[in-house]
């Protein structure tokens, strides 16, 4: 999540102070990245140091600030390139994932099921709260449809880890079986030709 | 969208068994499956190919019988109902939809409303003004006189929830009914039954497709005939903070 961005973007509807940065990004996001005033403080000073943002006038003692030419460039960037989706790979349960087919004495399928239930049962209450979204509240809505669309993709990679898990095992169970019986195999082999 | 209006069970199946075949190439199908559905609840049951999900639904509409396990009917056991009785269940009390094939084609949607009403012996203007009363609880009561080619599959599978959950009917069993609509449709179709269960039915869906899933107050886990997990809708406060909670 580029905040830097966000911050960007808000500020192309008019100039804000800090507080009301925060506020607008976390009611577009629907208060799903919660934002702390550190973190605003933080980015807004290196905006300045970039010159993508500039102090405008400000209304009383709030500091206010407005987006310069730069900033509508970066912007304009931002907007026309794709996400970088290569953080994906270091995402908590691929990792998990990737440590449980490799250790011992993991259930995968159980693990598996686990977490399909609690992407499933996230998803049903993403869609109780879509089925409340306002016709006119298109942005609230578009950003539901994402995460939904983000956990059902999960959820179908699950069930694509599912099938492969147990066909690597069967397969590993096959070959097993083979070096035991080897002679009788290949004795079956040439009987069934 | 609400799960607080859950009201008494309406279909409810124990130890509910189907078994296929015999010796060797014996499959059980089904595996002791406890399920109960409510009034105000729709249910979705997910799981691979295979696992037991159209079976399940075939059972607790009576289409099929049990090998062992009973399913009752707003209390009713099905197995003591006889033929007669199974048959007399699923034109009053139990409707169906299915992915595609659902409507008679010579007939106009309120005509294929109407038709369970008709069969079951009532009077056709009675009949007639029961299925308009069903099409306008789907929203679709303009579509009254088309015929299915003249209407959308999105169209046709609302005139057959609106059949399904005609008359004194109040359970939808449903298996994979958005399987031939587009992604868009398929969701307006699940968010009008989701609406209608709602006003007052209950409903039983099978689906691959896990973003329809996710319309259901409960998700029933099937594999290899048995129950492996079922989820319940959490409360949207646990899951997105402020916005929710507004």
């Amino acid at each position: 999540m580029s905040v830097k961005h966000a911050l960007l973007a808000v500020l192309t509807v008019e100039p804000a102070g800090a507080y009301r940065l925060r506020e607008q990004f976390e009611r577009r996001t629907g208060g799903t990245w919660p934002l702390n005033m550190g973190q605003v403080a933080t980015t807004l000073d290196r905006l300045v140091r970039d010159g993508l943002v500039e102090l405008a006038d400000g209304e009383g003692e709030v500091q206010r600030y407005s987006l310069s030419a730069a900033g509508r460039v970066a912007l304009e960037g931002w907007w026309s390139h794709p996400v970088d989706r290569s953080v994906a790979a270091r995402e908590e349960l691929a990792m998990k994932l990737a440590m449980a087919v490799t250790v011992p004495g993991v259930d995968i399928a159980r693990m598996v099921q686990a977490q399909r239930s609690e992407t499933v049962r996230s998803m049903q209450a993403m869609t109780r709260l879509k089925s409340d979204v306002p016709d006119d509240d298109l942005a609230w809505g578009l950003l539901l449809d994402h995460m939904i669309f983000a956990a059902e993709a999960e959820v179908r990679w699950l069930d694509h880890v599912e099938s492969r898990v147990a066909r690597a095992s069967a397969a590993q169970g096959a070959a097993e079986v083979g070096k035991a019986g080897r002679v009788s195999s290949v004795a079956a082999n040439g009987s069934a030709k | 969208m609400s799960a607080q209006g859950v009201g008494p069970v309406v279909v409810s199946a124990r130890a509910l068994t189907q078994v296929y075949g015999a010796g060797e190439t014996q499959v059980r199908a089904l595996d002791g499956v406890d399920v109960d559905l409510r009034l105000g609840e729709l249910v979705a049951v997910m799981g691979p190919s295979g696992s037991g999900k159209s079976t399940l639904l075939h059972l607790l509409g009576g289409l099929a019988s049990p090998t062992s396990g009973t399913v009752t009917v707003s209390g009713d056991d099905l197995a003591s109902l006889g033929r007669a009785g199974r048959a007399r269940v699923r034109r009053r009390r139990v409707g169906y939809v299915f992915q595609d094939l659902n409507l008679i084609p010579l007939l106009t949607a309120v005509e294929n409303v109407a038709l369970p009403l008709e069969l079951d012996g009532v009077r056709p203007g009675t009949a007639r003004r029961q299925a308009g009363e069903a099409l306008a609880a789907m929203g679709i009561e303009d579509l009254a006189h088309r015929f299915p080619a003249q209407m959308s599959g999105g169209q046709q599978q609302r005139v057959a929830i609106a059949r399904s959950l005609v008359g004194p009917r109040r359970v939808v069993l449903a298996d994979e009914p958005t399987g031939a609509l587009d992604s868009a449709t398929g969701e307006d179709v699940l968010r009008v039954l989701r609406a209608r269960i709602d006003a007052g039915a209950a409903g039983m869906i099978v689906t691959h497709d896990t973003r329809l899933a996710a319309w259901a107050d409960r998700v029933v886990f099937l594999r290899d005939g048995r129950v492996v997990d079922t989820t319940v809708v959490p409360g949207p406060e646990t899951l997105l903070g402020s916005r929710a909670a507004r």
